[in-house]
């Protein structure tokens, strides 16, 4: 057991179990993002409100950065341990039959990194430490952050960030195709029958996710552009 | 026809290396790829130069010493073959072939196009045997063996250990290799008993002569000329998991 986490197949491992997390998280996230869609701010508030006052939600967000940290950890070692693994590269580049995306997953998860420190700076940052507009909806009776006009905000009045955002969400897209069915195959869950359903509900949740984040701020730039 | 080849030519392990240019006429398209560098080597000999050194032995498909990286494919074009099956009909006249050995710190150079593949032999001396007690020869039929498993650890068995998944894999990983036969043995009742034990020690020796670790982009299973399936990645990643968690060694 001692070995398990310097061996290959234990680093993985972590790696499968965080990817695995995180798309999980990716699911909350995304259905709490979608309220945005719905009415004029007030769902979107009361769930935004609810979500960062809530008691568990104190032990979820370390677990949650942990989960990333852990995730950015093990592809950066993993990574360069596997460049070092072909000291002489081949003058001929590999013409072998792969998905593109599998072979540059890192690139993928960079890409998807900086995005993350943008996003956070945006709105996690701005919540969190910063000073953000209150509403009421009973009367002054229950102040609520304004989530909503901060995300709205930005959307409307810089359009670069909708770019952002869309590109973001196509790296994601990306990442996603081949990180679904490779983090059951690093745990073992895959044989000939497996695979290939794995494969299509990768897409499947790739699609969702990917499309779902994309369709946020294309929904903003063309609900306040008219 | 006539063909422009590009080959990797180093003296020794330690030497530089570098890639030198032959032109060859008079390829025929019924000639496998080995008996088309049978016939370079020939018109080296007879220029009085040193003939390119390249492996092989069986040139049925069955030894596996045949590995050559052929225009950025492992054994070159062509699925589940060995550079000795490939023909000269896979090219034609005026092509230009660039020959490369694998590539992987697992295996380095001993010469030109051959490198050396020893590490395969230290991975299976860690683990990838049955222990057999002397004695009478048990009785075939005695051991039960589902007809699934019977022929799943067959198919596993066909890997014949020509690194090509090493050489097509980005990272170097031999997990493919690994895979086959951990699983071959882990399928059948003969080799259950040591299964945990073979499974922790072969992937430490894995990881232990520089070879990288998976990230299943299928490379592997693509230029296998066995087919060997990325499901028995799967296997190997289960054996290993369980018995992780389970060996207490
Ligand atoms: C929301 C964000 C992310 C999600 C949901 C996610 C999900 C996943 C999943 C499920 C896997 C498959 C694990 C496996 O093969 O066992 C994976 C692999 C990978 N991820 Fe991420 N990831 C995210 C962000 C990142 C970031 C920020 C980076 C890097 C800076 C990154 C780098 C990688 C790399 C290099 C791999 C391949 C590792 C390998 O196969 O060995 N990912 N990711
Ligand atoms: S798994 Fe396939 S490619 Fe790898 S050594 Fe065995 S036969 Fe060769
Ligand atoms: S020479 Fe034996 S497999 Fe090609």
């Amino acid at each position: 057991m001692s070995k398990f986490f310097t061996s290959s197949i234990g680093q993985k491992f972590f790696m499968s179990i965080t990817g695995l997390f995180l798309m999980l998280f990716l699911l909350v996230h995304l259905t709490i993002n979608s309220l945005l869609l719905f009415g004029d701010g007030e769902i979107f508030n009361m769930a935004a409100n609810f979500m960062s006052s809530n008691p568990i939600m104190k032990v979820i967000e370390p677990v949650l950065a942990i989960g990333f940290i852990l995730h950015i950890f093990y592809a950066s070692y993993i990574t360069l341990k596997n460049m070092m693994a072909r000291p002489f590269k081949y003058k001929v580049a590999n013409k072998t039959d792969a998905s593109w995306a599998s072979k540059n997953m890192y690139i993928l998860g960079g890409v998807i990194f900086i995005f993350l420190v943008i996003h956070l700076a945006n709105f996690f940052w701005k919540i969190k430490f910063g000073t953000i507009a209150s509403i009421s909806y009973d009367g002054g009776e229950t102040e609520l952050h304004d989530v909503y006009s901060l995300v709205s905000g930005v959307f409307k009045i810089w359009w670069w960030y909708d770019v952002i955002y869309i590109v973001g969400a196509i790296f994601l897209f990306l990442h996603l195709t081949h990180g679904f069915w490779s983090a059951f195959q690093t745990i073992g869950w895959d044989n000939d029958k497996w695979i290939y359903r794995l494969k299509i509900i990768s897409y499947i949740y790739a699609i969702i996710v990917a499309g779902g984040f994309a369709f946020i701020p294309l929904f903003f730039l063309i609900k306040y552009a008219i | 026809m006539k063909i422009k080849l590009n080959i990797w030519k180093q003296e020794n392990p330690k030497a530089k290396g570098r890639f030198e240019k032959f032109e060859l006429d008079g390829v025929a398209e019924e000639m496998s790829f080995l008996e088309m560098l049978d016939s370079l080597n020939e018109k080296l000999i007879k220029e009085g130069q040193i003939p390119v050194a390249f492996e092989h032995d069986c040139r049925e498909g069955i030894c596996g010493s045949c590995g050559l990286y052929i225009n950025g494919r492992p054994h070159g074009p062509g699925d589940e073959i060995g550079t000795c099956q490939l023909h000269m009909r896979a090219f034609k006249d005026g092509d230009s072939i660039t020959i490369e050995p694998w590539r992987a710190k697992g295996f380095p150079v001993i010469k030109d196009l051959i490198v050396d593949r020893n590490a395969f032999d230290k991975i299976m001396s860690a683990g990838g045997f049955v222990s057999v007690d002397t004695g009478q020869a048990a009785d075939g039929n005695a051991i039960l063996i589902s007809k699934i498993a019977a022929d799943k650890a067959f198919d596993a068995a066909a890997c014949i250990g020509c690194g090509a998944c090493v050489a097509a894999c980005k990272n170097s990983s031999a997990t493919l290799f690994v895979a086959a036969k951990v699983s071959q043995l882990a399928l059948l009742p003969q080799g259950k008993v040591e299964a945990k034990r073979r499974a922790l020690n072969m992937i430490a020796k894995m990881d232990e002569l520089g070879f990288g670790s998976c990230t299943n982009t299928g490379a592997c299973e693509a230029e296998c000329p066995k087919g060997i399936s990325i499901d028995y990645i799967a296997m190997l990643n289960r054996e290993y998991l369980c018995a992780s968690f389970s060996e207490a060694e």
